[in-house]
């Protein structure tokens, strides 16, 4: 076990440090959330700089038109990403950590030519159409679906949780191809152009007040065959490709950034007087000691990772670990500000120039509840490892 | 950075799984169960010649030279086991007190109370006293050595855990000083982390036993593991002792690689969340067993019993996490 990077890694980082530091300071203005299209401008501008610089697609293949990063050196650059507080992945999410590497693998080398230069530059952004109305956490119950004309998929249905659905240039949907009751054997994965007739979007309100996502309804929506990835009825293997990509390094800048949170939260506390309830002091602490064993098992991930070329079945037990802290960190800032909680609006003076306001510790407490239901809930995790990783018999 | 075991590391934990497969079986280590036993000598000098009391001394001192990175492989394997016997403070007076590292001393410890002194009533309990050649104090300030054959001790009649047998002293000398503040300092850290290894080794073991028996036993014509209610007590135990086996090998590491962590802070976290996996899994694990749990003749009870020792002689764990938080 070693811990220490090497000259290679230190030369890598550094290089990304210095990078950031020149040009994080040139960015924009954070749009504002409720914004779509200024926050794809803001979103598809920060991944052109990373383009030009050379840092695009970090752990896409070179084939893929990626830089083809080591495992360790991808950590490197989510950590080094999150320290300096460089913007989040955004409306670039799906493109590059769902349909792109799926896409690198699956493609055929005329699709991978059309698709992934456009989503590594910035240019084109893609959205998920994978969940339905009537299949959630059983997705291969899903029932859009596209019947073959000529050259072209007719495609009708519903989809759901697709986030940035009225920005997107494409979406990555599966369809049912195959009988009715033919469940993951009969499933088709399709490269779904946006501007097509037929496409129609209504965003859902969470209650955290905001529009992130939204259901996408398709009435005979033509898609060229030339848009299916792989073969016709065989979308669920090739979706199983992206899914384990969502499980490797997905959540790192997530536990480096919940670090941040509990720092800031134990500032908050040393000045509140909080700090001397010991009852406080245990939670920061159990939290931090948590905290500091999911980075660790993310460094292991990582690790195996590096050495086998897949990520390890550890992925899950990290996302199951972190989501449910994430909910605790959340509890405890509500409980440090107390009354102030009771308000999305800042109340400048009722917690003082704090480290953390409390508008932003409201978000992160009704946040957290979306954490152990997106990307697979809390339940079907633990369904995973229990059958997956202690090889329980499935019910 | 790889935070895999190394192929030294992972053979190491192999041979010392296949020592314990041999030396300690559960049945020979339950037929040893009850009040006032010695310590198994030859089984003491096995482990000694395997190396797990000389790993850390340094080669030019006759030991094996490995850091805590090894040792935690070693005795998280140790712990999965039950090995019974204070073979986590023999490791770490291996190189102070003549005999340790060889097996020919069996090194006990316990917690000094900042009360502490010839004429302070301090009941304390200490297991295994009749087979100790010393016995250290582990203070704040330092640390010191007591010959146990000088205390004043009563053996207890049931320990709560039938393979760690207890006496009662009421009265603790001072000792003759082995160790200064730093000695100690060391000495509470890498307890944090072996007895975490320990630790995470019973949460572990528990947790297989637990599956085992999921897999096997069948209710409404069916394996109980088949049943989501039972599924997710199992994937919550394996979250929590890979979770904390993370964090004792990351304390580890931090330690034997100076510049890569707060070595304190992690070996304070590792010991904390190894305890509490411990608890945790040894009750889950028991509910697993339904009734046959609640036997005697079931193992499930002494990796819970042992997992309330290691935790009460590395904690108080609520210490654990105020440090944590301290150096956060």
């Amino acid at each position: 076990m070693d811990l220490r990077y090497s000259e290679a890694e230190e030369k890598f980082r550094v290089e990304l440090r210095e990078w950031l530091a020149v040009v994080l300071p040139t960015l924009p203005p954070k749009p504002s959330a409720l914004d779509w299209p200024a926050r794809r401008i803001y979103d598809t501008t920060w991944q052109r700089m990373l383009f030009d610089a050379g840092y695009a697609g970090i752990d896409w293949p070179v084939e893929g038109g990626g830089r083809a990063a080591s495992p360790v050196e991808h950590l490197i650059y989510l950590e080094e990403l999150e320290h300096a507080h460089a913007p989040y992945v955004g409306v670039n999410f799906v493109g590059l950590l769902h349909a792109g590497p799926t896409i690198v693998v699956e493609g055929t080398p005329t699709q991978r030519a059309r698709f992934l230069p456009p989503i590594l530059r910035g240019d084109e952004v893609w959205c998920q159409g994978f969940s339905e109305p009537g299949a959630g956490s059983d997705l291969a119950s899903l029932r859009t679906r596209a019947v073959r004309d000529g050259d072209e998929y007719v495609v009708t249905g519903s989809k759901i949780w697709t986030s940035h659905a009225e920005v997107a240039d494409f979406c990555e949907l599966l369809v049912r191809t195959g009988d009715e009751g033919s469940r993951h054997r009969g499933i088709t994965w399709l490269a779904m152009p946006m501007d097509r007739p037929g496409i129609d979007f209504r965003p859902l309100r969470t209650i955290a007040g905001s529009t992130e996502f939204g259901e996408l309804f398709l009435d005979a929506v033509r898609v060229p065959v030339a848009n299916r990835i792989g073969e016709e009825n065989d979308g669920w293997r090739v979706t199983m490709v992206t899914l384990s990509f969502e499980r490797g390094t997905a959540f790192v800048s997530e536990v480096l950034q919940s670090m941040e949170v509990l720092r800031d939260l134990r500032a908050l506390a040393r000045r509140s007087g909080a700090w001397s309830a010991g009852e406080v002091r245990r939670r920061i602490g159990h939290l931090g000691a948590e905290l500091d064993a999911l980075w660790a098992l993310a460094r292991r991930n990582v690790s195996q990772a590096a050495r086998t070329g897949v990520p390890g079945v550890g992925g899950s037990v990290y996302k199951l670990g972190l989501s449910e802290l994430r909910q605790r960190i959340g509890e405890l800032g509500m409980d440090l500000i107390d009354g102030a909680g009771l308000s999305w609006d800042e109340l400048e003076g009722l917690d003082g120039a704090g480290p953390i306001g409390n508008a932003e510790l409201v978000n992160t407490w009704v946040h957290g509840f979306s954490r152990t239901i997106a990307a697979g809930t809390s339940q079907i995790q633990r369904n995973i490892i229990a059958e997956r990783i202690l090889g329980l018999p499935k019910g | 950075m790889d935070f895999e075991l190394s192929e030294d590391e992972a053979a190491l934990a192999e041979a010392i799984r296949s020592l314990c497969a041999g030396r300690f079986p559960l049945d020979r280590l339950r037929a040893a169960e009850g009040p006032g036993r010695h310590i198994d000598t030859a089984a003491w000098g096995e482990l000694a010649d395997a190396g797990v009391f000389s790993l850390q001394v340094p080669e030019v001192a006759g030991g094996v030279g490995l850091g805590m990175a090894a040792a935690s492989v070693v005795f998280e394997e140790l712990g999965r086991a039950l090995v019974p016997g204070p073979i986590l403070s023999t490791h770490l007076a291996a190189g102070t007190i003549d005999g340790a590292a060889e097996g020919k001393t069996v090194v006990g410890s316990v917690r000094r109370p900042a009360t502490s002194g010839a004429e302070a009533f301090v009941p304390t309990l200490v297991g295994h006293l009749s087979s100790l050649g010393v016995l250290i104090l582990v203070g704040d300030d330092g640390l010191t050595a007591v010959d146990p054959t000088e205390l004043d001790a009563v053996a207890l009649g049931r320990s709560l855990d039938p393979l760690t047998p207890l006496w009662r002293i009421d009265h603790l000398p001072d000792g003759r000083p082995v160790g200064g503040v730093e000695e100690a300092r060391t000495w509470r850290r890498a307890q944090w982390v072996l007895g975490g290894a320990l630790l995470v080794g019973l949460a572990a073991g528990t947790l297989d036993m637990a599956v085992a028996y999921a897999k096997q036993r069948e209710q409404f014509g069916k394996p109980i593991g088949s049943f989501q209610a039972v599924k997710h007590m199992c994937a919550d135990m394996l979250v929590a002792s890979e979770t904390a086996r993370s964090a004792v090998h990351a304390a580890a590491v931090t330690i034997d690689q100076p510049g890569v962590g707060d070595p304190e802070r992690a070996a304070a976290g590792a010991g904390l969340l190894a305890a509490e996996a411990a608890i945790k899994n040894g009750k889950t694990s028991i509910q697993v067993h339904g009734g046959m749990g609640f036997t005697w003749e079931v193992p499930a009870h002494l990796y819970l019993m042992r997992a309330r020792v290691l935790a009460q002689s590395i904690g108080p764990v609520d210490d654990l996490a105020e440090l944590v938080a301290e150096l956060y």
